[in-house]
C-alpha cells in the first residue's frame, strides 16, 4: 500500500498536487481567453505571412532586378534577427518614430509573426516557383499572359503541391512563435499562463495546460503536413 | 507580317544571331533549317520576344516589338508558339489547357472558348481526350493538344520550334499531318524542323542557317535541287544521304 502511495505521492504534494489542479481548473477561463488571443494572432498572422510570402516569393523568383533585390534584403533582414527583438522594436521604437502612434498589442503580434514568417514563406515559395520548369513560364507568356498572370494561373498552382508540406511546417512554428508577445503583455495563452502561475503559484498544472493548448493547435497541422508529404512522395 | 532588321543576339561572348534580316509576308509557310547550334531557336524565339535581341528591330503584325514599352503581351496573343517539349499545363485537363488563355488573356466567355476548343480538338483527332490530363497522353497526342491550344487563340502567326524532335518515330507522322493540314489554311507559319519531307511538301520558302546567319533563302525546289552555298550542299548531303 505504502508503495502505491509513494508513487502517487506527487498528486498529494509538490508542484503537481491535486489541489493545485483543482485551483487551476476553477479559473480555466483565464487560460481560455489567452488561447483565443493566440488563435486570433496566429490566424491573422498566418494570413499576413502567406500574402507577404507569396508576393515576395514571386518577386524573388522574377527577373526584375529591383523587386528581386528588395525581396532578398527583406528576407535577409527578417531571417537573421530574432523575432523577439523585432516585436520589441515594433512595440517600443515605432511609437517613438511616429509619435502618438498607438498599436494594439494584438496587432503588434500579427505584424510581428506575419512579417517574420512572411520572410521564411517567401523562400519556400521562391524555391517552389523555381522548381517548375522554365518551359511552363515560356508557354504561358507566349500565349499573352503577363508575368504575374502566368504566376497566378500556371506556375503557383503547380508550385503549391510542392510547397504545401514546408508551408504547413511554417504555420506550426508561427503558432508557437505567437508566444513572443507575452513579453509585451500580449494577453495570449503564454502570457495568461505566466500571469496565472505568477499570481497563484500553481506553475505545474498551468504550464502543462498551456503546453497542451499549443499542442492542440499545432498537432492537426503537423498531421496534415505528414499526410501531404506522403502524398507528394507517391505522386 | 514579320520583319527582322539587322537582328543580333549575344549570349555573353557567343554571337547566336549575327545581323539577320528576314521578311515573312502574310500567309507564307517558312521553314528554317540548319545544323544544331546555328541559331534557329534563337531566331524563332526573337519573333515573339522569348529572346530579346541584343540589337536590331523586330516588327510583327505592324508592331515594333523592340521599341521601348512595346505591347509585347498583346502581340503574343496572335502569335502562337508550339514547343519541342510540348509544355502543356500539367495541372489542367486537355480542355482547360485550350480554354485558359482565351478566357483569362483575351476575355472570351467560357462557353465560346469551350466550343471552339472542342472544334480544334476534333480537328487534331483528340475529341475523346478533352477531360484527360496531359500526363495521360502519348507524346504525339500531347503535341497535337499543344497545337490545338495554340489554335484556340485564333492566332495570325504560328511558330513551331522542332515540333516533332522529341517524339518517337511512330508518332512523328500524326503530328506532321496536323501541321500540314494547317499549312493549307491561310495562316502565316514559321517552322524550325529537321523533317525534310515536311519542308518539301508544306513550305513556300526554305531558309538555311549556319553560325547565326541566314546563308540560303529560296523556294523548296531551289533549296533541295539547286543550293548555292557549299555549307548547304554539305548539310544536305549528310541529311539526305
Ligand atoms: N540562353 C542561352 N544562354 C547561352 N547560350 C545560349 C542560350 N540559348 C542558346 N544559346 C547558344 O546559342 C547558340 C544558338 O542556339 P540555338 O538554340 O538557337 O540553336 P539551334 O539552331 O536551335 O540548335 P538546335 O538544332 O540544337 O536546337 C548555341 O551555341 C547555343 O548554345
Ligand atoms: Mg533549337
Amino acid at each position: 500500500m505504502s508503495d502505491i502511495f509513494g508513487r502517487i505521492g506527487f498528486l498529494q504534494e509538490g508542484p503537481f498536487a491535486i489541489p493545485r489542479w483543482e485551483a487551476v481548473f476553477s479559473n480555466i477561463d483565464l487560460l481560455w481567453q489567452g488561447a483565443l488571443v493566440t488563435l486570433t494572432v496566429a490566424s491573422l498572422g498566418l494570413a499576413l505571412a502567406l500574402a507577404l510570402g507569396t508576393v515576395l516569393g514571386v518577386m524573388g523568383a522574377s527577373h526584375w532586378t529591383g523587386p528581386r533585390a528588395f525581396a532578398r534584403g527583406y528576407v535577409e533582414f527578417y531571417q537573421n534577427t530574432p523575432l523577439l527583438i523585432q516585436v520589441f522594436m515594433i512595440f517600443n521604437a515605432l511609437p517613438m518614430i511616429i509619435s502618438g502612434l498607438f498599436i494594439p498589442v494584438i496587432t503588434i503580434g500579427i505584424l510581428g509573426v506575419g512579417m517574420y514568417h512572411g520572410a521564411y514563406i517567401s523562400e519556400v515559395v521562391r524555391a517552389g516557383i523555381q522548381s517548375i520548369g522554365r518551359g511552363q513560364l515560356e508557354a504561358a507568356v507566349s500565349q499573352g499572359f503577363t508575368y504575374v498572370g502566368a504566376m497566378r494561373y500556371i506556375i503557383i498552382p503547380q508550385a503549391m503541391r510542392i510547397v504545401l508540406p514546408p508551408l504547413t511546417n511554417q504555420a506550426v512554428s508561427l503558432i508557437k512563435n505567437t508566444s513572443v508577445i507575452a513579453i509585451i503583455a500580449g494577453g495570449d495563452l503564454m502570457y495568461a499562463g505566466d500571469a496565472f502561475a505568477g499570481r497563484f503559484g500553481h506553475y505545474g498544472p498551468t504550464y502543462v495546460l498551456v503546453g497542451l493548448g499549443y499542442f492542440l493547435m499545432c498537432f492537426p497541422l503537423a498531421i496534415l503536413a505528414r499526410r501531404l508529404e506522403d502524398r507528394t512522395r507517391v505522386a | 507580317m514579320i520583319t527582322l532588321v539587322d537582328v543580333c543576339k549575344h549570349f555573353g561572348s557567343l554571337h547566336a544571331l549575327q545581323h539577320v534580316d528576314l521578311e515573312v509576308p502574310a500567309g507564307q509557310k517558312l521553314v528554317i533549317i540548319g545544323p544544331s547550334g546555328s541559331g534557329k531557336s534563337t531566331l524563332i524565339r526573337c519573333i515573339n520576344m522569348l529572346e530579346k535581341p541584343s540589337s536590331g528591330q523586330v516588327v510583327v503584325d505592324g508592331v515594333d516589338l523592340t521599341a521601348h514599352r512595346a505591347p509585347v503581351a498583346k502581340v503574343r496573343q496572335s502569335v502562337a508558339m508550339v514547343f519541342q517539349s510540348f509544355n502543356l499545363y500539367p495541372h489542367k485537363t486537355v480542355l482547360d489547357n485550350l480554354t485558359l488563355a482565351p478566357m483569362v488573356v483575351k476575355g472570351v466567355s467560357r462557353d465560346e472558348a469551350t466550343e471552339s476548343a472542342l472544334g480544334y480538338l476534333q480537328r487534331v483527332g483528340l475529341s475523346e481526350k478533352a477531360d484527360k490530363y496531359p500526363a495521360q497522353l502519348s507524346g504525339g497526342q500531347q503535341q497535337r493538344v499543344a497545337i490545338a491550344r495554340a489554335l484556340n487563340m485564333h492566332p495570325k502567326i504560328m511558330l513551331f520550334d522542332e515540333p516533332t524532335s522529341a517524339l518517337d518515330p511512330e508518332m512523328i507522322q500524326e503530328v506532321l499531318e496536323v501541321i500540314i493540314d494547317l499549312a493549307n489554311s491561310g495562316i502565316t507559319m514559321v517552322v524550325v524542323t529537321h523533317e525534310m519531307g515536311f519542308a518539301r511538301e508544306a513550305a513556300d520558302r526554305v531558309v538555311f542557317m549556319d553560325e547565326g546567319r541566314i546563308i540560303e533563302d529560296g523556294t523548296p525546289e531551289h533549296f533541295f535541287v539547286n543550293p548555292q552555298h557549299d555549307r548547304t550542299k554539305l548539310f544536305l548531303s549528310k541529311i539526305l544521304r
